[in-house]
């Protein structure tokens, strides 16, 4: 293995005042693979996702992509985020711009291709994800599926090589979850590399190479998702899912 | 500066009665509408009647009657007020184009983090609360007369000029308040969403924050631009001849006060229908912001 994992995370320290929301996280991301990120609302799977886009400064610890360390002194964030996608679990698309807009905006702006070139693009993509007749809405009229399925495309405008997922179906309604289910499904078929915090055990289970369950900031426990969901080592992981499967989610 | 502290301040009512009915009159829909819009319009009669007798009946009246209603005055008068006040809407709509982009840029020094931009910050905050905190007819006529008795060379004299001028700094400093309130109004995911895609802060705030912010304070901006409209009477001070100037003109010459109720009247004639569509997009994008609350 000569080659660098996608993704390397190791010591990572990060405090909301004198909240410590992250207690050494130490994590590696192959090629191709997909992690889903497992616990209890405030483990801190959000807040490791944001830190690894750099969107909150770390207070200690490092972030390597594709070899790079991006939190390095002098490291240019906004180019290291433009080949890391991440998408929220509020889509947060811009509700002022038309959706071949929100695509389109990174690509132009960004990495300056021209405008024709990149609606060309982005029009492949909302074609591939089954938006393209919603090319010229707001996102304000679109449903909350449609709206987390332009989100990942305005994220796979920028041909990131790596997709953080931030709880992306937690805001949408049951009905529509399963749409933007099958796009991450597709996007792992060929061949995305990951980094998933969910709710959805049994997406998790399903979708990943590998599951960490998170408990007050530091990764307990991770495996396949087999042995994790199947025969968990922790009493505390044992726990959390066992209120999942009483809540009737897995 | 008058009336521009209310800025954005919605008409009171109930804010879940949809928009068929007239606010304005309180009325319903159907007959009961036609019952409440009777009784407004009755009792509004009834009132303003009154106090019209009142004052018609007043000792003095015919004596004010003539000194600032004179009917024939005011028909001399009317058509080179008119005129002057063509003098107004230029003071206002050149200051407007200059107010709105430069209030834009105080309003984005002064959200620059970091601390290598402390001084821009600190140069946004003193300009916004000096400009606030001193009389708009103090700074007209400390520009108007104390900038050309500099006697730098090249510096303008036309008090037209500093005018201007000083109506662009009182009201870019109140502008860019609004501008700022906007800019925070918008949520901050919408910034960390645009760079998540690789924009620099610059470009998430020109692309993705700055024009939300724009339209959410259309209204206010247009409230600030009703004083504004009005103010334009300050520089008279220095010596434009504004319409302002010109009923004081025509009052020394007639002994009478009915131009400056001329003046008051074509103030009325501009400024109310700016505010009635003010108070109209106010009222529509809080529809929307119902609609699409639900």
């Amino acid at each position: 293995m000569s080659q660098p994992p996608a993704l390397r995370v190791e010591g990572l320290h990060k405090s909301f005042g004198r909240l410590e929301v992250l207690r050494g996280i130490d994590l590696a991301v192959a090629d191709h693979e997909v992690v889903c990120l497992i616990g209890a609302s405030g483990s801190g799977k959000s807040t490791l996702l944001r830190c690894i886009d750099l969107l909150e400064p770390l207070d200690a610890g490092r972030v390597v992509v594709e070899g790079t360390e991006i939190t390095a002194i002098g490291v240019r964030v906004d180019e290291v985020r433009r080949r890391i996608g991440i998408v929220f679990q509020a889509f947060n698309l811009f509700p002022h711009m038309r959706v071949l807009d929100n695509v389109t905006l990174a690509p132009r702006k960004v990495l300056r291709v021209r405008a024709p070139e990149a609606e060309r693009r982005a029009m492949e993509l909302l074609e591939r994800f089954g938006l393209a007749d919603k090319a010229r809405e707001f996102p304000d009229r679109l449903s909350g599926g449609q709206q987390q399925r332009v989100a990942i495309v305005r994220a796979l405008a920028m041909q990131p090589q790596l997709m953080l997922l931030d709880e992306i179906t937690s805001a949408l309604d049951p009905e529509l979850v399963a749409e933007v289910l099958n796009v991450i499904r597709e996007l792992a078929a060929a061949g995305m590399t990951m980094v998933i915090a969910t709710h959805e055990m049994g997406f998790a289970r399903d979708i990943a190479n590998r599951v960490c369950f998170l408990d007050g900031g530091r990764i307990l426990e991770e495996g396949p998702p087999e042995q994790l969901f199947g025969a968990p080592r922790e009493e505390r992981t044992r726990q959390f899912l066992q209120r999942i499967v009483e809540a009737g989610r897995l | 500066m008058s009336g521009d502290l209310a800025q954005g301040v919605p008409p009171l009512g109930d804010p879940l009665r949809g928009d068929r009915s007239s606010r304005l009159l309180g009325g319903g829909s159907g007959r009961s509408a036609l019952r409440t819009n009777l009784i407004a319009l009755g009792s509004a009669v009834v009132v303003f009647g009154a106090l019209g007798l009142v004052i018609v009946n007043a000792p003095n009246w015919p004596a004010v009657q003539q000194a600032f209603f004179d009917g024939q005055v005011l028909a001399d008068s009317l058509p080179e007020l008119a005129q002057a006040f063509v003098v107004n809407i230029q003071l206002f709509l050149i200051a407007e184009l200059l107010i709105l982009p430069l209030a834009l840029v105080v309003a984005v020094l002064r959200l620059l983090p970091g601390p290598a931009f402390f001084p821009a910050r600190l140069f946004a905050v003193v300009y916004a609360d000096l400009f606030r905190a001193v009389p708009g007819i103090l700074v007209i006529a400390l520009l108007g007369f104390g900038m050309p008795a500099l006697g730098i060379p090249g510096i303008p004299s036309d008090p037209f000029i500093w005018g201007v001028i000083a109506l662009v700094l009182l009201y870019s400093a109140y502008v860019s308040e609004v501008y700022r309130a906007g800019i925070q109004s918008v949520h901050p995911s919408q910034e960390a969403a645009a760079r998540s895609l690789g924009l620099s802060r610059l470009q998430a705030l020109r692309y993705v924050v700055i024009p939300q912010a724009v339209r959410r304070v259309i209204p206010p901006l247009l409230n600030d631009f009703i004083g504004l409209q009005k103010d334009t009477a300050l520089v008279s001070v220095i010596g434009v001849v504004e319409v302002f100037r010109q009923a004081q003109i025509d009052e020394a010459a007639t002994f009478n006060f009915t131009p400056y109720v001329g003046a008051a009247l074509i103030f009325v004639v501009i400024t109310v229908p700016l505010a009635r569509f003010t108070d109209w997009l106010v009222a529509r994008d809080r529809r929307r912001q119902l609609a699409t609350a639900t």
